[in-house]
């Protein structure tokens, strides 16, 4: 049998391309560097190269099956930017840690491509197995502290879950397929145009609903973060609160938009619940936690109930707030990490107390990440939370900003107890640092761009 | 309907269904019987075999230099008694040599033995032989494990391992024959050895045939793969528990099976029932010879080769055999695959 | 006639099987029913003419995954599991979501109308030949998800290994 197979046209998915092969290469170099630094400086220069690559792949490929636009490509600077802020925070972290594989820096990278992949996905098999490269690279992201054993457990427990809910997405899959004879995202759109909707509709909706709001950890899919985040390595949990919940959002908004776009009506009830119970759920039992990484995996929760109203108002204003928003997002988030990383002992929250006391440059730099995550101006988490509220306003979704704005005062009352911790309380021990320089850049990088967008927002609007 | 009619009326009418049944029914009754024919006297050849390569007799008691010794073995499994252990799982014990059987027995269904004869001619039979192989690992994990006992486990986990780690290199080495051939079909595989002058993959994929070979005897169990029955570590390995009828069961198992890997050496390495063709060119007589005539005899020499390697060979050791396994014969059969595709290609 | 009760057997001892593997007090039971039940479901696929599809169900999950789930439970000592709970405390609420989620599912058949049907029909799929017909869906129009789960395989196995290596004495 001869057949001619046609090369499939590279461009569009060169950035994804750059990310698997350097990951592929660099697992085979691991084994002559006895310094991962190394690698970890060539995963950033590989998330640059990417990077530039970025802007120019912009087409559809591989039978349609992939598809890069201006929509994918705002995620894609936000999945490579986590990664190279991720690998800078992590690299004296691991070592510190005694975890240091050079492993962990392909695993980023896969992941950061399944992302990417997702982001793209214009067929519901792409889609499916980008989730699945992210996911199984984050399963072992999380238990790659194989000493400690509540990184065994978040190891276990995301697996277990994150299963659970691959299982879930599949049969929504499956259900679609059936329904439409076709796994292309684009086509379901025009059959649903035609079709209308009906219960097994609903269900395929509601399966796949589910699936991603595991993966954004909306409630009340929530269950796995705080475990899974308080028992991963602080680096892998700074990676794991943006980028897999980022892809998720990608993701909802391509399926949503596109395939479901005619079933408005039958999502947008449901998508207001959850953000709903998300927001509550987050900004409320953030409250009672002593942990700051629990407490960070609540407020994480919480911003994602926020979000959620950027896909509930239909609106293209309403989609580019969130993209705007995971960005901001994404600097404050790792911002706070980077802080976390940097103290040597800042996993409980009375670690903090007097903390402006014995080191005031970094006490500084909480109080802004903490202002910012709240939505305090001058920093960019006030320009976000504006953006989305007003753009959600326009679209005349007043009451469900009224609701989103009470729950974010709730906020305040945690993000700045830290606060108070760190400026108020006495030292009851002295905090000591090990900075480094890849993780004094990270910190740079997000408190400048926090300032920046807080006080010039259109860097980032329009 | 009288009886007579009855009994020519798969003849009369082979189109009808009870006329498929009864003929597919009769093959598998003939191949049945001939291969158990064969298996009773494989034991007795090897026996003598191995008797005479090391310097003695082997049976010479029963019948004429022994000749009867398989009827007599078979006469005294039979009758003894068939003990299951109190601590046993008496399902999984019963069960476990019936699918070892079973998964050996169901192997010769795709095996083309003669131009035209084949119980069952499928497209895939090749994958068909390949699961029931894999299936023979139920048979010796459900026995180490029902019989309670540590050395059976031991037995048990040992050729688990061992046989989900040489299949992948039996498999694989089938690949190089089946890129050739563009078939998985064992009939065909043949037909396509006939285009070639040399009339046997043995030469292009020699690679293929030593891989395939060593991992027959790892699947098979057989020395120097033997250590799930190692007598001399494990007593008898998996089915030190058995006795009377079900030991035996394992035991016609274990050479239905060697019969059955060398079949599918035969199929796909020396040309099946066909001879090369050029040796039909020099020698025209030769074409006269019914197929089954040289099918049987590279089975014969196949099982001659498992007795001649297990008077040979001493037993490996556990962590060589698996050494040997992923780090040798995977990669080479990786290898031959890769220069395989390529060579097709460039034709 | 005979497809649909070709089929009907297999539904139900299909959903049968599962029942039965999920009851089971003992997980080396559960692992051989489960074998039984792959082929079952291997011989659904020779139902669609997807012979290839059929003998990969038994080589690769029959002879391989479950041989090894086999290995692995044998290894346990189970003789605790087999006295402990089956069920856990929470038992109510998970029958509760089951019984309604199966209820929606009940309801959902009911209305449930597949869409437009695609080339590989059964007849299609015996012309060509499965693997013929796979093979060329495989490599030619799903050849970028092929090279992503090769590399989700490429990632399992990164993974097992970098969890389960032991550590130089040395300190890595």
């Amino acid at each position: 049998m001869n057949v001619n197979l046609p090369f499939p046209d590279l461009a569009p998915a060169m950035p994804e391309i750059v990310i698997i092969s350097a990951a592929t290469i660099m697992l085979l170099l691991e084994l002559f560097f006895k310094n991962k630094g190394v690698l970890a400086f060539m995963g950033i220069g590989i998330a640059a190269l990417a990077m530039y690559f970025v802007p120019m792949s912009i087409g559809d490929t591989f039978n349609g099956m992939f598809k890069s636009d201006l929509y994918s490509i705002y995620f894609k600077f936000i999945f490579l930017l986590n990664l190279m802020l991720t690998i800078m925070i992590s690299l004296q972290y691991m070592k510190r840690e005694k975890a240091e594989y050079g492993e962990y820096y392909s695993l980023l990278l896969f992941a950061t491509a399944g992302m990417m992949l997702m982001a793209s996905a214009k067929d519901l098999i792409v889609l499916y197995l980008g989730l699945e490269l992210m996911a199984l690279s984050t399963y072992i992201l999380a238990g790659i502290k194989k000493h400690d054993i509540r990184s065994n457990e978040a190891a276990i427990k995301y697996l277990l879950l994150g299963g659970f809910s691959s299982a879930i997405l599949l049969y929504g899959i499956s259900l679609l397929y059936g329904l439409t004879g076709t796994t292309d995202i684009y086509s379901i759109s025009v059959y649903f145009k035609f079709q209308g909707s009906s219960l097994p509709v609903v269900m395929a909706m509601m399966f796949i609903t589910a699936a991603f709001c595991f993966k954004i950890a909306a409630a009340p899919f929530h269950m796995w973060a705080p475990d899974v985040y308080e028992g991963a390595p602080t680096s892998v949990t700074a990676f794991m609160s943006i980028g897999p919940k980022a892809a998720g959002f990608a993701v909802i908004g391509r399926i949503f938009y596109v395939a479901f776009q005619s079933l408005q009506a039958d999502w947008v009830p449901v998508l207001i619940g959850i953000s709903i119970l998300t927001m509550a759920v987050g900004n409320i039992l953030a409250i009672t936690q002593t942990n700051i990484k629990r407490m960070l995996a609540y407020s994480s929760i919480a911003h994602a109930g926020y979000m959620l109203i950027g896909v509930i108002v239909g609106t293209s204003e309403g989609l580019s707030a969130m993209i705007t928003y995971l960005l901001i997002y994404t600097f404050m988030n790792m911002g706070a990490f980077a802080v976390i990383i940097l103290l040597d002992r800042g996993d409980e929250i009375k670690d903090y107390e007097g903390l402006a006391k014995s080191q005031p440059l970094v006490a500084g730099l909480m109080l802004v990440f903490m202002f910012s995550l709240t939505g305090i101006p001058p920093t960019a988490g006030f320009i976000g939370k504006f953006n989305l509220f007003m753009a959600a306003v326009q679209a005349g979704y007043a009451w469900l900003v009224i609701i989103a704005v009470m729950f974010s005062a709730v906020s305040a009352y945690y993000y700045l107890r830290i606060v108070m911790n760190m400026y108020m309380k006495d030292m009851t021990e002295e905090a000591s640092i090990t900075p480094s320089p890849t993780l004094a850049l990270a910190l740079a990088i997000t408190i400048m761009m926090v300032f920046a967008i807080g006080i010039m927002p259109s860097l980032v609007i329009g | 309907m009288n009886i007579i009619e009855t009994m020519i009326y798969p003849i009369l009418y082979p189109d009808t269904i009870i006329g498929v049944v009864a003929v597919i029914l009769v093959k598998i009754a003939l191949v049945l019987g001939v291969t158990m024919l064969h298996v009773a006297y494989a034991t007795y050849f090897e026996r003598k075999v191995i008797g005479h390569m090391q310097v003695r007799m082997g049976p010479m008691r029963v019948g004429y230099h022994g000749l009867l010794q398989p009827i007599a073995d078979g006469i005294k499994l039979f009758f003894k008694e068939d003990l299951i252990p109190a601590a046993a799982d008496r399902t999984v014990f019963q069960l476990a040599p019936i699918v070892m059987l079973f998964a050996a027995m169901s192997s010769l269904a795709v095996i083309p033995f003669f131009d035209g004869f084949i119980i069952a001619d499928i497209n895939v039979g090749l994958l068909y032989l390949l699961a029931m192989s894999s299936l023979g690992a139920y048979g010796l994990v459900m026995a180490g494990w029902a019989s309670n006992s540590k050395y059976s486990f031991l037995g048990g986990l040992r050729s688990s391992s061992q046989i989900i780690s040489y299949e992948i290199a039996v498999g694989l080495s089938l690949v190089g024959v089946m890129i050739m051939s563009s078939s998985l079909n064992p009939k065909e595989i043949v037909l396509a050895q006939q285009q070639h002058w040399y009339g046997m993959y043995l030469f292009p994929q020699f690679l293929g045939y030593f891989i395939f070979m060593v991992g027959a005897f790892a699947e098979t169990n057989r020395t120097p793969f033997d250590l799930p029955e190692a007598e001399t570590e494990l007593v008898a390995g998996y089915f030190v528990e058995y006795s009377g009828m079900r030991f035996s069961l394992f035991f016609v198992a274990e050479y239905v099976g060697m019969i059955v890997m060398s079949a599918i050496a035969v199929t796909c390495f020396w040309g099946g029932w066909s001879i090369p063709p050029i040796f039909i060119k020099v020698i025209p007589p030769l074409a006269a010879v019914p197929g089954i005539i040289w099918f049987v005899l590279k089975i014969y020499i196949h099982v001659f080769l498992f007795y001649w390697v297990r008077a040979t060979l001493p037993r490996y050791r556990y962590d060589h055999l698996m050494a040997l396994g992923w780090k040798v014969l995977i990669p080479l059969a990786l290898l031959n695959i890769v220069v395989t595709a390529i060579i097709k290609f460039m034709n | 006639m005979l497809p649909i009760l070709f089929f009907l057997y297999h539904a139900v001892v299909i959903i049968a099987l599962s029942v039965v593997i999920i009851t089971r007090r003992n997980p080396v039971h559960s692992v051989l029913w489960m074998l039984v039940l792959f082929f079952h479901i291997a011989s659904l696929y020779l139902f669609l003419n997807a012979e290839f599809l059929a003998a990969v169900q038994i080589i690769l999950y029959a002879g391989a995954i479950l041989v090894l789930f086999l290995f692995v439970i044998m290894m346990l000592n189970i003789k605790h599991e087999l006295n402990a709970d089956i069920c856990i405390g929470e038992w109510p609420i998970g029958v509760a979501i089951g019984l309604s989620v199966m209820t929606l599912v009940i309801l959902g058949i009911g209305k449930f109308s597949h869409g437009p049907m695609g080339q590989a029909s059964i007849e299609a799929v015996k012309a060509e030949t499965h693997t013929k017909a796979l093979g060329r869906v495989l490599y030619m129009d799903y050849l970028f998800p092929f090279e992503i789960a090769s590399i989700i395989l490429l990632i399992a196995i990164v993974g097992a290994i970098v969890l389960a290596k032991k550590e130089k004495a040395s300190g890595g």
